[in-house]
């Protein structure tokens, strides 16, 4: 189910991955060790992790070292840099077992970037339900606290760098970066019209950076290996590695950490290929919120973030869900949807009227009590949603919409005109 | 007096939460600290709230607002386990609503519901993280089971009536 990787995943070939003396043993907290005693500038950090090529892994793809280049140099504030550990989007399984199974290159990562950005403090902010990565993270801190590797006074150098972990209520939207900056003030998780950039007013209105788990989980051994090693992991500047998560209609669904541009059929193999030795149908290569790619492109895709953008998707989360080729589109849209209306927060009302406007449309389709007009409609109404809110869960809710439409309009054409699946109760071909 | 509703170890607790937040930040604990008296008594009842809000001196109205929306606060008492099964993408292409309706069957009470004994609430939840060991289930909003069939699920409800939660 989940696989050792070369970098996030690394202490996964150990037993008691999760151990200070594993990764310890494999030259944990010296990267950090190094900067701070030999006092790297923080330029030189920053510099490094930009010509690494490393961008953000919780879905937007931010680069990376230029994020933390926003962050103002002046040290009259305090600044806070937050880790996303909130890991909500459907499809989405990586973050969990960083937390989990390698902590302690997380702190070394959380440890690096504060250092990088000037931050003091750290907020690691983990979703409700993450019972066990919240204990091990715990337990982690605890032991980093008393090498003196967290805290006051670190490694002997008067620095200053606390981490403490935050637990969530369950909620979706926190997972955007600002939304999550009000629930981390106690407040709903609603997010915030930008500008200003957290960057610029972020936690209790103070400069702030905020990051997901794999981003940096990640930034140790980019660190350790030199940037030309990750960004040249593959093939020249295929940029690193990602963690994918792969699930679905596959025969065996796993978690694994590979070379960013490895092609799809590769990965495919990796998990047995598609069960019951159906037919590939259709992928949603970067998580929910990421546009669904059918069968004839994917089977041409190599998994870096310039092919799927060129493909029209993106690598997103790296939550690879597989389709064959006994799926309900229609119905599969309609799963997907309940999902938004659900999570929509309701501060816009473009979203917060028309994610439920899109699924009543799509049961009743489904109840067979629909027409094609109504399936030209939902574009009408995605299009009135996409970019006409506060945060990107607008296009989490317009994009699968508009590309399952594009890619598999018959499907929903048919269901309106005859009151039925063109898929379900076919042969299987 | 001592408060009726917070325990001296849950204060001990919610008191933790505080101090990882600036002192002059104290609404910043608040979700956590209605967490740990949730996880005391199953659910939050009006005076539970009131009780956190007072105790972070805060307005109680704060404490209203977040337990309002977020989902894993409960305003009414479950059963002694809540089941939920997740129906987010990954898990309904690997037969959760077939998992939901076994759980129906032999749970005996619809989603939503809780037994008349009072030990199972059944729920759905949103994608938990679990994608990939799909369907998965979590039991009180802790402990994760994955690739669930119908016999996993009986050593499941087993494990929980005699009070040994399987590991997973
Ligand atoms: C609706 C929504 C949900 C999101 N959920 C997550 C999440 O669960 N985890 C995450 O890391 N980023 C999530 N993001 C992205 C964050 O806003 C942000 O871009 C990210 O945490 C930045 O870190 P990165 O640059 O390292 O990727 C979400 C964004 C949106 C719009
Ligand atoms: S879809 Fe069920 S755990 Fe993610």
């Amino acid at each position: 189910m989940i696989e050792p990787g070369p970098v996030c995943y690394r202490t996964l070939a150990y037993p008691n991955s999760h151990h200070l003396s594993t990764y310890q043993a494999i030259g944990g907290y010296e990267v950090i060790k190094d900067i701070i005693t030999n006092q790297t500038p923080a330029d030189t950090i920053i510099e490094a992790i930009k010509a690494s090529g490393l961008v953000g892994r919780g879905g937007a793809a931010f680069p990376s070292g230029l994020k933390m280049s926003f962050m103002p140099k002046s040290a009259d504030t305090i600044k806070y840099l937050v880790c996303n550990s909130d890991e909500g989007e459907p499809g989405t399984s990586k973050d969990r077992f960083i937390l989990s199974e390698n902590p302690h290159q997380l702190i070394e990562g959380l440890l690096i970037a504060a250092y990088a950005i000037g931050a003091s403090v750290v907020y690691n902010y983990l979703r409700g339900e993450f019972d066990v990565p919240y204990q091990r993270m715990e337990k982690a801190l605890e032991e980093a606290r008393e090498q003196g590797y967290v805290g006051q006074n670190i490694f002997n150098s008067g620095l200053t760098i606390d981490i403490y972990n935050v637990s969530g209520a369950g909620s979706y939207i926190v997972g955007e970066e600002t939304a999550m900056l009000e629930s981390l003030e106690g407040k709903r998780a609603y997010p915030r019209a930008k500008p200003p950039f957290p960057a610029m007013s972020g936690l209790y209105g103070c400069p702030t950076t905020i990051n997901n788990t794999e981003t940096l989980a990640s930034l140790p051994v980019i660190i350790q290996q030199g940037p030309s090693w990750y960004k040249n992991y593959h093939s020249e500047n295929s940029g690193g590695t990602k963690i994918f998560c792969v699930s679905g209609h596959v025969m065996r669904p796993k978690i694994m950490e590979l070379p960013l541009g490895i092609p799809f059929t590769e990965l495919l193999d990796k998990v047995g290929g598609i069960r019951d030795g159906n037919r590939l149908k259709a992928v949603i290569p970067g998580g929910s919120s990421m546009k669904i790619l059918p069968a004839e492109v994917m089977l041409n895709i190599h998994m870096d973030y310039a092919s799927l953008k060129a493909a029209g998707s993106a690598i997103g989360t790296g939550a690879v869900i597989v389709l064959d080729e006994t799926c309900c589109m229609v119905e599969i849209l309609t799963c997907l949807m309940n999902f938004y209306k659900h999570e929509s927060c309701g501060q816009c009302t473009p979203c917060r009227e028309g994610t439920p406007w899109i699924y009543r449309t799509l049961i009743e389709l489904l109840n067979g009590k629909s027409s094609v007009a109504a399936v030209e409609s939902l574009c009408r109404i995605a299009g009135n949603i996409e970019g006409k809110t506060i945060c990107a869960f607008g296009e989490a809710v317009a994009w699968p919409v508009t590309s399952f439409l594009q890619h598999f309009s018959d499907e929903f054409i048919y269901f309106a005109e005859h009151g039925h699946s063109m898929v379900k109760g076919r042969k299987k071909s | 007096m001592s408060n009726p509703i917070l325990t001296a170890a849950m204060i001990n607790k919610i008191d933790h939460c505080s101090s990882k937040f600036p002192v002059d930040q104290k609404r910043s604990a608040l979700l956590m600290a209605l967490r740990v008296v949730q996880d005391e008594y199953g659910w939050l009842s009006e005076q539970a709230i009131d009780a956190v809000a007072d105790h972070l001196s805060l307005p109680r109205i704060y404490a209203y607002e977040v337990v309002e929306f977020y989902s894993l606060y409960r305003r009414k008492k479950p059963g002694k386990h809540v089941i939920k099964v997740c129906n987010s993408i990954s898990c309904y292409l690997c037969a959760s609503q077939d998992l939901i309706h076994l759980c129906e069957k032999k749970l005996g009470i619809k989603l939503g519901e809780t037994t008349p004994c009072g030990r199972f609430t059944l729920e759905e939840t949103e994608c938990i993280a679990a994608c990939a060991g799909a369907p998965a289930i979590l039991v009180n909003d802790a402990v994760y089971h994955e690739e669930v069939t119908a016999t996993k699920l009986d050593q499941i409800l087993h494990g929980l009536t005699t009070n040994e939660v399987p590991n997973d």
